[in-house]
């Protein structure tokens, strides 16, 4: 093994010049929130680094609910999980018919449907909120959680169909003309042919529809009020309304909110970053 | 008159369902569910909408209403700003990110994660860290200076950098990973090449990288110039539009005014945005539906 030439040494200097800094500036804030889950209060409010006392304590209030803010925590714990698995299932079934049916059975006027979609889809969120926590309001769904999920499944669709599209588009028709030689039906092609075929596709879309609802705010707090209908981060929005916030509390339930869509993430990276890329920008 | 009417209706066409293939059937069936959705959720309430904002009255209500002006300062400065600072990062990262080492692939993992975990406990996290009494970057100032840090939330111009510097911190994993692709995707002989014959790194970069990368940065640059349009969280959570309502951007104001049950002045000020944001939609969909 030679030794490393001095030019070497410069570069992976310099990278790690760059590296540092991105490694702190990507960590303070999730350290920052760990640390105060970990902190009893004395310790969060002092400015160490790591506290003198580090406890599972503020864990155990969560869990065992006791503390004001946290009563309904297994309830908006529970409506959370429920919203995002309903969105992910409804999304998937939309957006799959409907790509399905513009890819695969070429029906008409599927293009401009697809273009429909599309616009939603860059029409910015917070924009259509306001007028949808209003029609929410004429169809009577307000704090009824129906209203989150169709508000979510209505922003996840258009890019669920786009993504789901673009890769039916790249499913050979031979496949299809074969399976009608056999005397296929429509619906045995969809669920024999095209559906096992497109798995990697909706593993990746369920998982974005189900990452975007629970991690979804704002339609969140607009549609449901109750404390008991909530979602989690409702809930941590609330914390706000007391002076004297319990932040070490706030911090270990936005922990605990935080570690199933990284894990889910995480899981799923090689899906989600194919698909992403496949779809949010085409160059 | 009434006459030739009748007999027109007495030689229908074809009845629909034997002029469409059965699998065309099918296909209107299966794309029902998707457009019963955006009847409903979509087109219902943005006519709603638009006809909640029809009387002119309330844009000039918003014109006289100074906190409308300053969001719309802020969110312009937000967009074209903040999003070039992002982008130019996010470009000048994947150049490091493509960097064949073990220790960038590693770190390249932990770099994701401000975008896998969710905005809201992250940004309050960093609300926490700015507070002057008690965060850690004011305990961070005060152990190396002896002095009292700023008190960073309550000046409008810093606050609102730092729901800006909140924002890039959140979307800036998403878009390097989109430029590292767009990077990989260049051959390496054109770098081989140039190494040969002795070009600085400037030149790569002016001559190979850039002039494969601007369509992709630039359509990156538009995308998120829409999105970020809709990015309520990162200054709803971290001012919540303080200090006295001059943080605003139009995504926060619209939610304010209908806090506040002024609900056409929320849509006129959404009405109000739509003509920067259609030219950029469809420049996005020509792009998009090549």
């Amino acid at each position: 093994m030679k030794l490393p030439s001095l030019r070497d040494v410069a570069t992976e200097a310099r990278l790690l010049l760059i590296g540092i800094p991105v490694f702190l500036w990507t960590m303070i804030p999730i350290y920052h929130m760990f640390l105060f889950a970990i902190s009893p209060k004395e310790d969060a409010f002092s400015g160490k680094l790591w506290p003198d006392h580090p406890t599972l304590h503020n864990f155990e209030i969560v869990f065992k609910q006791q503390h004001y803010f946290l009563r309904d925590f297994y309830a908006q714990f529970w409506n959370s999980t429920l919203i995002a698995v309903s969105v992910g299932v409804l999304t998937l079934f939309i957006a799959t018919s409907a790509a399905f049916a513009i890819s695969r059975l070429k029906v008409p006027g599927g293009r401009a449907v697809l273009n429909l979609a599309l616009f939603t889809y860059f029409i910015p969120a917070a924009f259509l909120a306001v007028p949808m926590y209003r029609t929410m309001g004429n169809y009577g769904l307000l704090n009824n959680h129906w209203s989150l999920i169709l508000a979510m499944v209505t922003i996840a669709s258009p890019y669920a169909i786009w993504v789901l599209k673009q890769a039916s588009d790249k499913l050979p028709v031979e496949l299809d003309e074969a399976a009608v030689m056999d005397g296929a039906t429509t619906l045995q092609i969809f669920r024999l042919v095209y559906l096992p075929l497109m798995m990697p596709s909706l593993v990746a879309i369920g998982t974005y529809a189900v990452l975007l609802a629970w991690n979804e705010y704002l339609y969140a707090f607009l549609l449901l009020s109750n404390d008991r209908d909530i979602t989690l981060p409702v809930a941590l929005g609330n914390f706000l309304a007391a002076d004297d916030s319990p932040w070490e509390l706030l911090m270990t339930t936005g922990f605990i909110y935080a570690l199933p869509p990284a894990a889910v993430y995480y899981a799923f990276r090689r899906y989600m970053v194919g698909g992403l890329t496949a779809g949010a920008v085409k160059s | 008159m009434a006459i030739t009417l009748s007999g027109d209706q007495a030689i229908p066409g074809p009845p629909l369902s034997s002029r469409l293939t059965p699998a065309q059937v099918w296909g209107i069936l299966l794309l029902t569910p998707y457009l019963l959705v955006f009847l409903a959720f979509v087109v219902y309430p943005v006519c709603y909408g638009l006809w909640l904002a029809r009387d002119p009255a309330n844009y000039v209500a918003l014109y006289h209403d100074p906190i409308f002006a300053r969001a719309a300062i802020n969110t312009l400065i937000f967009l074209v700003v903040g999003i070039n600072i992002k982008m130019m990062i996010a470009l000048f990262l994947s150049g490091f990110f493509a960097q064949q080492r073990t220790w960038i692939r590693w770190l390249s993992v932990i770099f994701i994660l401000p975008w896998a975990v969710p905005s809201i406990p992250t940004i309050l996290s960093v609300r926490f860290m700015l507070n002057p009494e008690w965060g850690m970057v004011n305990h961070f100032i005060f152990s190396l200076t002896g002095d009292d840090g700023p008190n960073w939330l309550n000046d409008p111009t810093v606050a609102l950098c730092m729901a800006i510097a909140v924002h890039i911190w959140k979307s800036l994993p998403f878009w390097t990973l989109i430029l590292i692709t767009g990077r990989l995707a260049i051959s390496h002989d054109l770098f081989e090449a140039a190494e040969v014959d002795g070009a600085s790194w400037w030149q790569k970069f002016r001559y190979i990288t850039w002039p494969s990368m601007q369509t992709l940065y630039v359509t990156c640059t538009l995308l998120s110039m829409i999105w970020t349009l809709g990015d309520f969280n990162s200054v709803y959570l971290l001012t919540g539009g303080g200090p006295a309502d001059l943080t605003h951007v139009l995504a926060t104001l619209g939610i304010r005014y209908l806090r506040l049950d002024q609900l056409s002045l929320a849509m006129a000020s959404i009405v109000c945005a739509m003509p920067f944001v259609l030219p950029l939609v469809y420049f996005m969909m020509k792009r998009l539906s090549r």
